[in-house]
């Protein structure tokens, strides 16, 4: 997986459901493993897969005709544990991009920190894209990193979305937290010597 | 203008502010474990660095540990290996760890603030988002993802953008049979899920400074369940009281230093919040969640929501929610039938809830058919329990005590509620299969739980009290 990406087109993949919680992400006993690898084939696991370990076939991703890079859902994206599991999960699963309404705090800054964008969008664009894919699955998205857009290729239909420009460039370029925050020591350890207490 | 106390801890922790970049924070607590740190001590291995203040980091097995036989080897093989490379990754990081076995040993976020680790005016990260209870102490907490919990090993700081400040008020007082997990229950009710997204919360107010430090915790524990980064309650002498003395706290003439420190740590009267809401404590009863999100709660005595009383574009996930939880929307939850009950959690497993719950259980028997679970929060509160007796009421009840760790909560050691059962939990989420796949939770406070246990169906404990 490439880390860094500006702009991608893709079709997408909607789950028009609100308040999904990172647990019907990745659930908790599939947190086991030790390394960031394999969470993919667990995503939405239970959502996936009936009791009997078979697919259910009403579900978006067992669905054919839907694929592509990018993961449309209902608002409140992600909220609940802090698992970054969560992100390795859809990333493992092949998606660079999740759409949606709002996000949760915790979710957004794991996506980042794994090279996922998070594309806070209004409900009605949110809504829009929905109703598009619902008209015809191979709707497709652009996405513009440097100019903060998504479009909705068959409508021209386009928002603008936020992202903070250091996380900006942190996709842009594939670089991550560690290697600034690694880079400030000097600083570190001038503020550990100018505190009285730990606390 | 004044500041809030959030903005004071923020700026004095903040090593350096840059513009266009996030803060870089310093942090004086780090709690680890097995779960979401072994991609972060691989991560630290690949760069060839090593944790930067060790003495700054604690370690502790909470997550996946079996909660009866402790002595014995973990049973099952991936939990047992995550335990065990938690072990090796402290020993090789020189980090201290409290492991199976250990007399600290506890559900994280439970053993900080016992053993006096968890102090007033720090911050305190964890990879894991009920870090927000150490803000009980007047302390910035929140829980991290494991590419934070490497940042933190490797640097002792955190990248982050201040978030908005919320405060919310709780005036007036409780009324008889009504519990700190019921206030933030009802908040929860009232702002959503999401409702504080984007926010650090600072509860206030008579009720809330009412409260002992266990029922504060509970409050800040689900501080994350409306979205909120985390949740802070400015210090008193009720956090003062509970911290002198225990193991890690100050003590002599460092205590004494300390505490001048902690009395300045609330915030001005002039200072400002980005939203205020205020509630009455006097409007609040027990309340239970109905969904499969903690926003979906209401009086015990109420009735969920219609179909009709749901936003148009909410109705599709309202409808998957009751099915899930096999409840009919406009029904009353009252006597519906309950087949296992857990006290327990970061939330509801501390000294004060099992005495809470042994005193309302002493002389009573659960019902028949109920599983009964007693899950305390560390070793300490299992020790505690024992000494005072407690352990004998709840065997004499027919409830179970078994050994500490963070269990049915989440369902990831062998502590599941069974597919379509009904399970009454102190825990902190109602999430769909949270407990168990298919297994439907509804999240009440100890009190709620323990009559729910006697009387095998959701009850109203004012009743009984």
């Amino acid at each position: 997986m490439s880390k860094n990406f500006q702009h991608l087109v893709s079709t997408a993949v909607p789950i028009a459901i609100e308040n999904i919680d990172t647990d019907q992400i990745i659930p908790a006993r599939f947190l086991k493993a030790t390394t960031r690898d394999g969470f993919g084939e667990n995503l939405f696991r239970d959502w996936r897969y009936d009791s009997n370990n078979q697919p259910k076939a009403d579900f978006a991703l067992n669905n054919p005709t839907y694929k592509g890079e990018v993961l449309v859902a209902g608002k409140n994206f992600g909220c609940g544990s802090s698992r970054e599991h969560a992100a390795w999960a859809i990333g493992d699963a092949g998606f660079k991009v999740v759409v949606s309404s709002f996000f949760a705090d915790i979710f957004k800054n794991n996506a980042l920190n794994n090279f996922i964008l998070p594309v806070q969008v209004t409900d009605e664009f949110l809504e829009k894209i929905f109703s598009e894919i619902n008209k015809d699955v191979n709707t497709q998205l652009e996405i513009d990193i440097e100019k903060q857009s998504i479009r909705i290729l068959s409508t021209g239909d386009e928002a603008k979305f936020d992202i903070n420009p250091y996380k900006k460039a942190c996709l842009i370029n594939g670089y991550d937290d560690i290697d600034y925050l690694l880079s400030l020591r000097k600083e570190i350890e001038t503020y550990e010597a100018g505190r009285e207490f730990n606390f | 203008m004044g500041k809030t106390l959030f903005d004071k801890l923020w700026d004095s922790h903040v090593v350096l502010s840059k513009p266009g970049f996030p803060d870089a924070v310093y942090i004086n607590t780090h709690f680890i474990h097995e779960v979401t740190s072994p991609q972060a001590f691989d991560g630290l291995r690949k760069r060839g660095i090593p944790v930067f203040r060790t003495a700054k980091t604690r370690a502790t097995a909470d997550h996946n540990v079996p909660t009866i036989d402790q002595h014995l080897p973990i049973k099952e093989a991936l939990s047992r290996k995550q335990v065990e490379m938690l072990t090796t990754n402290t020993k090789e990081f020189g980090v201290e760890l409290y492991g199976l076995g250990h007399p600290y040993q506890g559900i994280v976020h439970v053993i900080g603030p016992e053993l006096g680790i968890t102090l007033p005016g720090m911050t305190i990260v964890c990879g894991d988002s009920h870090t927000s209870t150490h803000g009980a102490f007047g302390a910035i907490a929140f829980g991290i993802g494991t590419s934070e919990v490497e940042q933190v090993l490797a640097t002792q700081c955190i990248l982050q953008y201040r978030p908005k400040r919320m405060k919310i008020e709780v005036n007036g007082q409780l009324k008889k049979g009504v519990l700190s997990k019921d206030i933030i229950l009802y908040i929860i009710s009232k702002i959503s899920a999401s409702g504080a997204t984007g926010y650090f919360v600072e509860y206030a107010g008579e009720a809330i400074r009412s409260l002992s430090m266990e029922a504060r915790m509970t409050i800040c524990n689900m501080s994350i369940e409306m979205g909120a980064r985390g949740g802070l309650i400015a210090p008193d002498e009720i956090t003062f009281e509970y911290i002198k003395g225990r193991e890690f706290a100050p003590k002599g003439a460092d205590w004494d230093k300390a505490l001048a420190y902690w009395k300045t740590l609330s915030t001005d009267k002039d200072a400002e919040f980005d939203v205020t809401l205020t509630f009455d404590a006097a409007d609040i009863e027990p309340m239970i969640t109905y969904g499969t999100n903690p926003g979906m709660g209401i009086g015990v005595t109420q009735h969920i929501p219609s179909v009709e009383q749901m936003e148009e574009k909410e109705k599709a996930s309202f409808r998957k929610s009751l099915e899930y939880m096999g409840l009919e929307p406009g029904s009353g939850l009252l006597g519906k039938k309950v087949d296992y009950v857990f006290i327990g959690s970061c939330t509801n497993s501390r000294i004060e809830d099992l005495r809470l719950v042994a005193e309302f259980v002493k002389g009573k028997h659960k019902a028949e058919g109920v599983v009964a679970w007693i899950v305390p929060g560390s070793k300490q509160v299992e020790a505690q329990a024992k000494k005072e007796g407690i352990d004998k009421i709840f065997e004499a009840a027919g409830f179970q005590l078994r050994q500490p760790g963070c269990s049915a909560c989440l369902g990831m050691n062998e502590d599941k509620i069974p597919a379509g059962m009904y399970c009454i939990s102190t825990s902190n989420r109602n999430f769909e299969g949270r407990q168990g796949p298919n297994a439907r939770t509804f999240l009440a406070s100890p009190l709620s739980a323990a009559a729910a246990a006697i009387t095998g169906k959701v009850t109203d404990v004012r009743e009984l009290v």
